[in-house]
């Protein structure tokens, strides 16, 4: 029988606000356990969530950009439930009346597009940490995380392969990145995904039991969570079994799922609406505020690059991966660099520097001005591209100033013919073997004799220029 | 309505309550006679009524996103029954 | 002088005036707690020292003093927060808790120059109307130590009536003030939702909780309430208003103000007593010009089923956190995290608090939430709309605090729906978030105190505390002591 797999996400991801959901610690991540938590997150009899409003925008921004209808009249809820990640015994989030429903967002696979339907988008409270240790035989109990914001994002079961779930989620990451709500930092924790899967015979439109899950800490253990689910439910069901509706986790040692103990007990959870938390009924106005200042998401901006600056589709994906990147080369281009040249440099030399320091584009130091300036210089014909590279390694770390660089170091690029027909000369002389092979057909020779004229020059000369001049003196002789 | 035991034990567990023996049954009884005068709401036709869960029409209380200081930690830790020098303990609690 | 005769405003006037030194008034309360409450057990926590400390650093201040209360030694309901001070609600599982921080009506209380005496007994966390289903013993009535003060702020109706505390402040979340004080013969007021900041009050019923004082008379409870409300960033369901000129707008003038009596509160089950006392308080205010309007409020019936599902929902989830990891009392020999949990919260409550945590998480649980918890709070509705049609007609309403006086202890506990069932004036105030004020209006022929209800409408406290004040210029049942003695 051929099977279908069908799959549904919920998506967790903490929101990049300063101070927590209901309280004013802070949200950075690490610091030493409990260092981060007050009477409210840690859930001191008497203590009272008050709600962080850059939290409800945030959630708003996140829904407009998944094209939510946005709830004008939302709510808290609780729900209960006992583990010791949870001080106060309840999780503050939304059941009945979410932030955000009815979303869509269109992927594009290399299968085609895919259209997902977003069921929900809410807000809630993240858990603490727990960390066992196995010598005391004890767990510890870290509230830091307590209070952190998070917003839940729910699929509809719209997902047939491994392949759309990732190109979802890196939509989905790109996308809370470019509105700055969140760093969608898996290794951190800030973005984390439990996948529901079933099966069922193709061409079949009933859903099978679906399991859900969870501890899938990378795209990887994601993909390869999903093949082999998929492959046990199908299993089990061809020898004649029955998949059970429970939560597993996946081993990412043992490459293999397995059903978690502690969520066997049928859950209850008891939602009833929070009444520490007055409702939240959103303004008409305050929202078409918000939409009109929500940024340009990235597919918009590729589009624009391609249809303005006529660069290619690779370069607009590259230069649009990050939103910092996108904005330099806007900057870049507004300050009259070339669309093309400004391309060149941020996915050569730019993400060059990064990877090799290990940065991230927003902690770069470089401005657009500096680089700008820059590549003025080689467009103007002041520097050559070579020496170019050379000041940007030595701007980059501190942007620099470009111009007192190439002063000091007397870096302008030699543009006097008789200067680089002197060197030439000079060159060939050096050089009689070279040049009599070149004469007797050795065309490779001539890189070797560009490249003693500019030594010469220090590297300095116009390329051109040195070229001209060379052929004109070994063709002439 | 009835309440049997097997729901005493489901309530009790999701209370996280063990009732000795002896008390289940009498907690029953009080219980059945508690949610059988709970009954005289249905009397009151509430039809499309919006249920009410805040008395006033107060909306929107937001705070801005300002970080204050976190507590000492020494202060939240002193009151804990099982800790260490940074942390609460609890029995095994991670799969 | 005979301090303890004094009302707390009176106290503080001969405090202002340097006739009695801070330090004076404290160890008079000191010593009579000393003396007395070892039969009466009003008191969980005498802060015996700190209070001179207290008493010491506030004396320089007297004669700069803004409030009528500065130096006025008083005692909270051990459900309020107080910082590095035990706070037990009266419960085992709270063991030896310290709260790191003050409840805000403490700060407030400190800024007003209050003097802290100690912890006051309660109904564990609240949960009673008898206060004794306290893990520290029960509070006995100073009327008749035979007898309950009422609850749950039992232990702060009793240190004021016995003049141990010059005032208290407690938390009614269906009486939980109101009641007691009509047992014990003293006057509070539970305010409007919202107008005291709830943070720091270690909840029972969120929505339904709010502090209050519990006083010797009227004016106390306006000044104490002037200090009590104002608006809280910390707790979101605060509320802006125009706060602290209760006490300077009593007038005594009531003069065409329209109070209204619900024929409901007046009908069966409603000891007789107490019906005639109320009603004759009625007549008092009709004597000072006041118009008694006849009404009727049928949806009151349905009053004490919504307020105990609510209250018993709510209170399924504020008492999970307790559970023997963070803070309070844990059980000993667990194997594991479920058995501590089991242990530590079956052995650390007591039988009222398990019974509502069980009630509660049954009106919630799947299958049952839409009949019981929705449909309360669909009631709740309801009961606030009839009381909006009924301060239409009227300014504020009269009743009875409870249908009859103190219970003899041991009385009530057998049957817990018989003691819900006594809440039934009290509890529609607390669903519609409405002031309820309770004053003394008379006595059975036992000698008991009897309490009058008045009930007005959202921001009514200044209308209720006036009426009180006006029916006490003309009445003495307040300045009635439990040994036999009048107040000034």
């Amino acid at each position: 029988m051929n099977w279908e797999t069908v799959i549904g996400l919920e998506t967790h991801v903490e929101l990049a606000t300063k101070s927590k959901i209901f309280c004013g610690c802070t949200t950075r991540f690490g610091g030493a356990p409990n260092t981060h938590c007050c009477p409210v997150c840690t859930g001191m009899p008497g203590a009272l969530p008050v709600l962080n409003q850059a939290v409800l925008e945030y959630a708003v921004r996140a829904g407009v950009a998944l094209n939510c209808h946005i709830t004008r009249y939302s709510k808290f809820d609780r729900k209960n439930y006992f583990y010791p990640d949870l001080p106060k015994a309840y999780q503050i989030s939304q059941l009945y009346l979410p932030i955000a429903v009815g979303g869509r967002v269109e992927l594009s696979t290399p299968s085609g597009t895919v259209s997902v339907g977003i069921h929900e988008l809410h807000m809630e409270e993240d858990a603490g940490k727990l960390v066992h240790d196995p010598w005391t035989d004890q767990t510890r109990a870290d509230y830091n995380r307590c209070g952190v914001p998070l917003i839940e994002i729910v699929t509809q079961p719209d997902f047939r392969t491994a392949d759309q779930v990732i190109a979802y989620l890196e939509q989905l990451k790109e996308t809370l990145q470019y509105l700055g709500v969140s760093d969608c930092k898996m290794q951190e924790g800030s973005l984390r995904c439990d996948v529901n899967l079933s099966v069922r015979p193709l061409g079949s439109r009933e859903l099978g039991t679906r399991t859900e899950m969870k501890n899938l800490n990378s795209f990887k253990a994601i993909a390869r969570a999903i093949d082999y689910e998929a492959r046990r439910q199908i299993e089990l069901l061809e020898q004649g079994g029955r998949v059970v509706q429970e939560t597993r986790r996946w081993d990412e040692n043992k490459d293999a799922t397995y059903a978690m103990r502690s969520k066997e007990d049928a859950q209850d959870y008891r939602y009833f609406p929070e009444p520490d938390l007055p409702p939240i009924e959103l303004d008409e106005g305050w929202l078409a505020r918000l939409r009109a200042a929500q940024p340009e998401l990235a597919p918009a901006k590729r589009a624009r690059y391609q249809a303005d600056y006529g660069l290619p589709a690779y370069d607009c994906q590259m230069i649009t991966s990050d939103r910092v990147l996108a904005q330099f080369f806007e900057g870049l281009v507004e300050l009259g660099a070339p669309a093309k040249q400004a391309a060149n440099w941020i996915m050569g030399e730019v993400l060059g520097a990064l990877s090799a320091r290990g940065m991230e584009p927003r902690e770069m130091c470089l401005s657009a001005g500096t680089l700008a300036r820059l590549i003025a210089l080689v467009e103007e014909g002041k520097l050559n591209r070579n020496t170019a590279v050379k000041v940007f390694e030595a701007v980059f770390d501190q942007d620099g100033d470009v111009d007192a660089y190439v002063r000091a170091h007397g870096l302008e690029q030699v543009n006097d013919a008789g200067v680089v027909q002197a060197a030439v000369e000079r060159a060939i002389q050096a050089h009689p073997q070279s040049v009599a092979d070149f004469r007797g057909g050795k065309e490779k020779v001539f890189g070797f004799l560009v490249g003693q004229v500019m030594r010469e020059l220090k590297g300095k000369a116009d390329p051109k220029l040195v070229n001209t001049l060379l052929r004109q003196v070994l063709g002439g002789t | 309505m009835k309440i049997t035991t097997e729901l005493i034990a489901h309530i009790s567990q999701l209370s996280r309550l063990s009732l000795p023996e002896g008390e289940q049954a009498a907690m029953a009884a009080q219980l059945e006679r508690i949610v059988d005068y709970m009954d005289v709401l249905s009397r009151l036709d509430t039809g499309d009524i919006e249920p009410m869960s805040h008395v006033f029409p107060v909306r929107n209380v937001l705070r801005a996103d300002e970080e204050q200081p976190s507590c000492d930690r020494e202060a939240l830790l002193a009151n804990a029954p099982a800790r260490d020098e940074e942390s609460f303990l609890t029995p095994k609690s991670v799969e | 002088m005979e301090l303890r005769q004094l009302t707390a405003l009176e106290l503080g006037a001969v405090i202002r005036r340097g006739e009695v030194s801070v330090a004076e008034a404290a160890q008079a309360a000191l010593a009579a707690i000393e003396a007395e409450d070892g039969a009466l057990n009003s008191f969980i926590t005498v802060e015996g020292e700190r209070a001179l400390e207290r008493a010491a650093q506030l004396q320089p201040g007297v004669k700069e003093a803004q409030s009528p209360l500065y130096g006025v030694p008083m005692a909270l309901k051990d459900n309020i927060c107080t910082k590095g001070i035990k706070t037990t609600c009266a419960s085992k599982i709270l063991g030896d808790f310290r709260p790191p921080y003050d409840a805000t009506v403490v700060e407030r209380l400190a800024a007003a120059g209050a003097l802290g005496l100690g912890k006051l007994n309660l109904d564990e966390f609240a949960m009673g109307s008898t206060s004794e289903t306290s893990w520290y013993g029960p509070t006995r009535n100073p009327w008749d130590p035979d007898r309950a003060p009422g609850g749950s702020s039992g232990g702060a109706a009793a240190a004021v009536a016995a003049g141990l505390s010059w005032y208290a402040v407690g938390s009614d979340t269906g009486g939980s003030i109101r009641q007691p004080a009509a047992h014990c013969g003293v006057t509070g007021i539970k305010p409007t939702y919202g107008t005291v900041s709830r943070y720091g009050l270690v909840a029972y019923a969120s929505s339904l909780d709010q502090m209050g004082p519990v006083c010797r008379d009227a004016g106390d409870c306006a000044a104490v309430l002037d200090v009590l409300q104002g608006r809280d960033r910390r707790d979101a369901t605060s509320l802006d208003g125009d706060y602290g000129h209760l006490l300077e707008s009593l007038s005594g003038d009531v003069r065409g103000l329209r109070v209204g009596l619900p024929a409901e509160c007046f009908g069966d089950g409603l000891d007789g007593q107490v019906r005639q006392a109320v009603l004759a308080a009625a007549d008092v205010l009709k004597s000072r010009g006041a118009q008694l309007v006849e009404l009727s409020l049928p949806a009151l019936e349905y009053g004490v089923p919504a307020y105990y599902i609510i209250a018993a929902a709510e209170a399924s989830s504020n008492l999970a956190r307790f559970d023997g990891v963070k803070y309070g009392w844990r059980a000993q020999g667990y194997g594991d995290l479920s058995e501590l949990y089991h242990k530590t919260r079956t052995q650390g409550f007591g039988l009222e608090v398990k019974r509502r945590i069980l009630l509660g998480s049954f009106v919630l649980s799947a299958g049952y939430y839409e009949a019981y918890y929705r449909k309360a709070l669909q009631v709740k509705a309801v009961i606030k709309g009839a009381f909006d049609e009924a301060f239409a007609r009227c300014d504020l309403l009269l009743t009875p605090v409870a249908p009859a006086t103190a219970p003899r202890l041991g009385e009530s506990l057998g049957d817990p729906l018989e003691m819900y069932l006594g809440d039934v004036y009290t509890v529609p105030a607390n669903l519609a978030g409405l002031p309820g004020l309770s004053m003394p209006c008379g006595f059975d022929r036992q000698g008991l105190p009897i309490g009058a209800q008045l009930i007005g409408p959202h921001f009514g406290e200044g209308r209720l505390l006036n009426a009180a004040y006006a029916f006490q210029q003309d009445t003495h049942y307040h300045k009635q002591t439990p040994k036999g003695g009048q107040r000034a």
